[in-house]
C-alpha cells in the first residue's frame, strides 16, 4: 500500500531539461512544487576530464538505472522484430542537460507552418505520402518571448542574425526576428573555424557561430567556458554548461516553494472519479508513495512520456491516460543524426581543445531557406563544423583507405593525421509518418515487470534525400576548405533511440490528432500537462532543447496564470 | 564501485597520497610487489618515468594466466608496435590496462579473452606450425590478419575471430591512448604519439593559438592529477562499448 504524502500544488515528473525549467516560474509564482527525479544529484566534482569514463564506458548513461532498465526496443516496421538497444539519456537532477552538447537553436518560422507554407509555395502534392505532419497551433512569433526568456534565464551565447527584422550578417540571416541580442557573445572560434567560415563565404553561403547554452563569459556568477575538450558526454567542471542543475533548479529551490525528490521512479499518474489527475505513484528505495497534486506536469524524455501515459490505465482511460483518442505514441520521429561526412585535411585542424557547441553553422539549406522547386524533398539541413576530439576517439579515425587499421603503417598514419580529420554533424528535417510510432512492447519488461516502450520507425524517402543532399553540401564545403579526402557514411533507414526524439504526445488544437492543446495541457485531462520534445510536431533542422525549454516555460506560465480554471475547487495560491 | 579499477592508484601510492585511505581498500599484493611500486618513496617516482628494463620481471597480471598474459602482450605488441616512430602498446602497458579492466568494468569480456587467446594460439599452431609466441613478427601479423578477416574462425574460434580481434584492438587503443589512471598509456607514450598536448582544465585563447602554432608543450597529466575530481562513479553493471554522444 502506497504511503500517501501531503498534498501539493504541482508535481513535476522528471527534472531534466524540460521539468528543470518549468519548476522555476511555478515556484516563483508561489505555487508549492514537488519535482520527482529518478536519478541523483551530481556536482562539478563528478565531471573529471576522463575519456574512458565519459566516452568509452559512458558513465552518464550507466549511472542511470532507470533509463538503462527501460531502454526502448526498436524495429523499422510493424512486421519486424523489435530488439532492445541502449537508452541515450540519463537520470539525474538536470538530466541529460548535464552532459549534452548544449547547442541551443530556436526553430525557424517555417518549422511552425510546414503544411501551409509547403502547400502555398509548392502545392499539396509536395507533402510526403503517409506523413501526418500538421502546422503548429501557433507561429514562431508566439514562442519568441519564451525563447528570449530561456536565453536570459538559462543563459545562451550566440550571435543574433535578425533583431526586429534588421539583418546582421555576422549572425544567421535565416533566423526568425528576435527582439534583442543573446545575453552573451558566441563561443570563440579557432583558426580552423575561421578557415571553414571563409570557405563558406567563398561558396556564397552565410556562416555564423552557433548558439550554445554555455557561458562564453561569466554569467549569473558562473564561469565562462574553459574549452578543455571534454564537453561531449561530459558534465562541466566549472558549471559553464547551463544545465538546469546549475541554473533554474537551484533558483527554484531558493524560493522555498520547490522541493526535489531524488531516486523517485514514477510508476503511474493517478486519476480521480472525474477523470482528473489526482497525483502520482512512485517508488523510492523499494517503498511506494502516492504524491497527491492539483496539477501534474509530465516531463520525462519522449520515450518515458508516452510510456507513463500508456502505463497509467484506469476505468476512465482504459487505453492509457489521455489516450481515449488513441494518439499517445503517434507522430513519433527523431532526427536523422547519422550519415556524417568525414574529411581529411593536409594540415592540423586544431580540435584537441574546444567543444561540440563551438563552431561554424550554415543555415542556407535548412527548412525552406532555399527554393525547393528543383529538389524532390521538403525541409532541409543545417551544416555544422565544430571542435571535438579526444585521444581514443582520434585513434579510431577513418584511415580513408590510406593505411590499414593497425600495425606500423597505421601508427605512422595516426601520428601524422590524428588532428587532421573532421566529421560533420548535420541536423536534418524529419517528418512524422502514419507508420512510425511508439507503443508498449508486448514482451520486454523492466525489472518492475512494466513493459518498456517500443519504437517502430524508419527514415522515409524524404529524410533519406535530405541526408544525401546534406552530405553533398558538406563535401562541397570541406573541399572548398582544402580537404584532400572526403567520405560519406550510408544514409541508413532504422530510426533507433535518439537524443533528438519527438512526438508521442503532440501539441495541436485538434484532439482527434493531438494529445495536448496549444498550452501543453492534455485535451482529455484538464490538470495534466506534458513537457518535452514529445509535444513537438516538427523537428526543424536544428537541436531541440531550446524549443523544449521555451515550451516548458510557457506551459508553466499558463498553469500559473490559469490556476483558478485548472483547479476549480481549491484555488489557493 | 567494483567497476572502478582502483580507488587508490599506483600513482597515488607513489605520490604518498591517500595512504591513510589505503588501509580501507584492498591493494592487491601484486601491485606492491613489483619492482616499481615496492619502493614507495619519492625516488621511485622518477623510476616510473622510464620503461621497464629488458629482462626485468614483469608485473603480475591479476585476471589472466601467465600464458594468456604472454599471448596478449605479444598481440598488442603487433597491433601497435614499438618501432622507429616510438614506443608502442607494450611500452604503454596496454595489456595491463586490459587485465585490470577485465577485473572490473569489462569483466563481462573475461571469458572472451580466455577463449580467444587460446584459439589464437591454436590457430597459429594449426596454420603456421608454431605457437603464436614462437612466430616471427611477419607471421604473427599474418595470423592476426586472418583473425581480423574472420578466416581464422572455422573450427578454432568459438565465435568469430573477427569479433575477438576487434575487441582486442579497441581495448588496446584504450590502453594506449586512455588516461594513465586506468593503468595504460604509461609515460604518456600514446598521447605523445598522437601529438595530444594533454588533459587540461583550462585552455585559454592564447593556449589555443600556441597549440595551433605547434608551441603548446605536452603537459603529461592524468585527469586525476588535478585536485577536486571524484574518482568513484555510480555503479556500472552493463558492458557497453562506445556510446553515442548525448547532445
Amino acid at each position: 500500500m502506497a504511503t500517501r504524502l501531503k498534498d501539493t500544488d504541482v508535481v513535476v515528473i522528471g527534472l531534466g531539461a524540460a521539468g528543470g525549467v518549468a519548476v522555476l516560474p511555478l515556484a516563483q509564482a508561489g505555487l508549492e512544487v514537488i519535482g520527482l527525479e529518478a536519478g541523483g544529484a551530481m556536482t562539478r566534482r563528478d565531471f573529471a576530464p576522463d575519456e574512458i569514463r565519459n566516452n568509452v564506458r559512458g558513465w552518464p548513461m550507466l549511472a542511470s538505472h532507470k533509463t538503462n532498465q527501460e531502454a526502448p526496443t526498436v524495429r523499422a516496421t510493424a512486421s519486424a522484430n523489435a530488439v532492445q538497444g541502449g537508452h541515450p539519456m540519463m537520470n539525474a537532477i538536470g538530466g541529460t542537460s548535464l552532459h549534452y552538447w548544449a547547442q541551443h537553436w530556436r526553430l525557424n518560422p517555417w518549422d511552425f507552418k510546414v503544411v501551409s507554407d509547403t502547400k502555398r509555395r509548392y502545392g499539396a502534392s509536395r507533402i510526403p505520402k503517409g506523413s501526418t505532419v500538421e502546422d503548429w497551433p501557433f507561429g514562431y512569433d508566439e514562442l519568441e518571448q519564451y525563447y528570449d526568456k530561456i536565453e536570459y534565464e538559462v543563459g545562451v551565447s550566440g550571435q543574433a542574425g535578425n533583431v526586429n527584422g534588421k539583418i546582421n550578417p555576422l549572425g544567421n540571416p535565416f533566423e526568425g526576428p528576435r527582439k534583442r541580442d543573446y545575453p552573451m557573445p558566441p563561443l570563440r572560434w579557432t583558426a580552423f573555424h575561421e578557415k571553414m567560415a571563409g570557405a563558406a563565404k567563398g561558396l556564397g553561403w552565410h556562416p555564423f557561430p552557433g548558439p550554445a547554452a554555455i557561458n562564453s563569459r561569466t554569467y549569473q556568477n558562473r564561469s565562462g567556458c574553459m574549452y578543455h575538450g571534454f564537453c561531449s558526454t561530459g558534465g562541466c567542471h566549472v558549471d559553464a554548461k547551463n544545465s538546469t542543475a546549475v541554473t533554474t533548479i537551484p533558483r527554484a529551490q531558493a524560493t522555498g516553494h520547490f522541493k526535489a525528490v531524488t531516486g523517485a521512479t514514477v510508476t503511474s499518474i493517478n486519476v480521480d472519479g472525474q477523470g482528473r489527475a489526482s497525483g502520482v505513484t512512485y517508488l523510492n528505495n523499494g517503498e511506494e508513495f502516492f504524491q497527491p497534486a492539483k496539477v501534474v506536469l509530465l516531463a520525462g524524455f519522449t520515450y518515458e512520456n508516452s510510456r507513463l501515459l500508456l502505463l497509467s490505465k484506469s476505468s476512465a482511460f482504459p487505453k492509457g491516460l489521455s489516450n481515449n483518442h488513441g494518439q499517445v505514441g503517434r507522430h513519433y520521429f527523431s532526427h536523422h543524426q547519422g550519415a556524417p561526412v568525414t574529411a581529411l585535411f593536409p594540415f592540423n585542424v586544431g580540435a584537441w581543445y574546444g567543444l561540440p557547441a563551438q563552431g561554424v553553422a550554415i543555415d542556407d539549406f535548412g527548412d525552406d531557406n532555399f527554393d525547393h522547386k528543383d529538389v524532390d524533398f521538403i525541409g532541409g539541413c543545417t551544416l555544422w563544423a565544430m571542435s571535438d576530439r579526444r585521444p581514443i576517439g582520434a585513434a579510431g579515425m577513418n584511415t580513408f583507405g590510406l593505411a590499414p587499421g593497425w600495425g606500423s603503417q597505421w601508427k605512422a598514419f595516426i601520428k601524422e593525421n590524428a588532428d587532421r580529420s573532421h566529421s560533420s554533424y548535420n541536423q536534418k528535417t524529419t517528418l512524422p509518418y502514419e507508420d512510425n510510432f511508439l507503443d508498449l512492447d508486448p514482451v520486454v519488461k523492466d525489472p518492475l515487470g512494466l513493459p518498456v516502450i517500443r519504437i517502430t520507425g524508419e527514415f522515409k524517402e524524404n529524410e533519406r534525400k535530405i541526408a544525401e543532399y546534406s552530405q553533398n553540401k558538406m563535401e562541397q564545403w570541406y573541399r572548398a576548405a582544402g580537404a584532400i579526402q572526403v567520405t560519406k557514411a550510408p544514409t541508413g533507414g532504422l530510426m533507433g533511440a535518439s537524443t533528438h526524439a519527438y512526438g508521442g504526445t503532440r501539441m495541436g488544437d485538434n484532439p482527434e490528432t493531438n494529445v495536448v492543446d496549444r498550452w501543453g495541457m492534455s485535451h482529455e485531462v484538464p490538470n495534466l500537462g506534458v513537457l518535452g520534445g514529445s509535444v513537438m510536431g516538427t523537428s526543424g533542422a536544428r537541436n531541440p532543447t531550446h524549443t523544449v525549454q521555451a515550451l516548458s516555460w510557457r506551459t508553466a506560465e499558463h498553469v500559473v496564470q490559469n490556476w483558478k480554471t485548472l483547479v476549480p475547487n481549491r484555488s489557493q495560491q | 564501485m567494483s567497476d572502478e579499477p582502483r580507488i587508490i592508484t599506483r600513482r597515488d601510492i607513489l605520490r604518498g597520497v591517500g595512504i591513510a585511505g589505503a588501509a580501507a581498500v584492498t591493494v592487491p599484493a601484486s601491485l606492491l610487489s613489483t619492482p616499481d611500486a615496492a619502493a614507495a618513496e619519492p625516488a621511485a617516482a622518477a623510476a616510473m618515468q622510464v620503461p621497464p628494463r629488458p629482462g626485468a620481471p614483469r608485473e603480475a597480471f591479476e585476471n589472466m594466466t601467465a600464458t594468456e598474459a604472454d599471448l596478449l602482450e605479444a598481440m598488442v605488441d603487433r597491433l601497435i608496435p614499438s618501432d622507429a616512430l616510438g614506443p608502442g602498446a607494450k611500452e604503454a602497458r596496454a595489456a595491463h590496462y586490459i587485465d585490470r579492466a577485465l577485473g572490473g568494468a569489462r569483466s563481462g569480456s573475461k571469458a572472451a579473452y580466455t577463449a580467444g587467446l587460446s584459439a589464437l594460439d591454436r590457430y597459429a599452431r594449426a596454420s603456421r606450425g608454431k605457437g603464436f609466441l614462437e612466430l616471427s613478427a611477419a607471421d604473427k601479423d599474418s595470423v592476426l590478419m586472418d583473425c581480423e578477416s574472420g578466416t581464422a574462425t572455422p573450427g578454432i574460434f568459438a565465435g568469430s575471430s573477427g569479433q575477438f580481434f576487434s575487441m582486442v584492438l579497441n581495448h588496446t587503443r584504450q590502453g594506449m591512448f586512455g588516461d594513465p589512471y586506468y593503468g595504460g598509456n604509461a609515460n604518456f607514450v600514446g598521447w605523445d604519439l598522437l601529438g595530444y598536448p594533454g588533459v587540461r582544465t583550462m585552455v585559454t585563447a592564447a593556449d589555443q593559438k600556441a597549440y595551433e602554432a605547434g608551441q603548446l608543450k605536452p603537459n603529461h597529466k592524468s585527469a586525476y592529477d588535478y585536485d577536486g575530481f571524484n574518482k568513484a562513479v555510480a555503479a556500472n553493471h552493463t558492458h557497453t562499448e562506445e556510446m553515442a554522444h548525448g547532445d
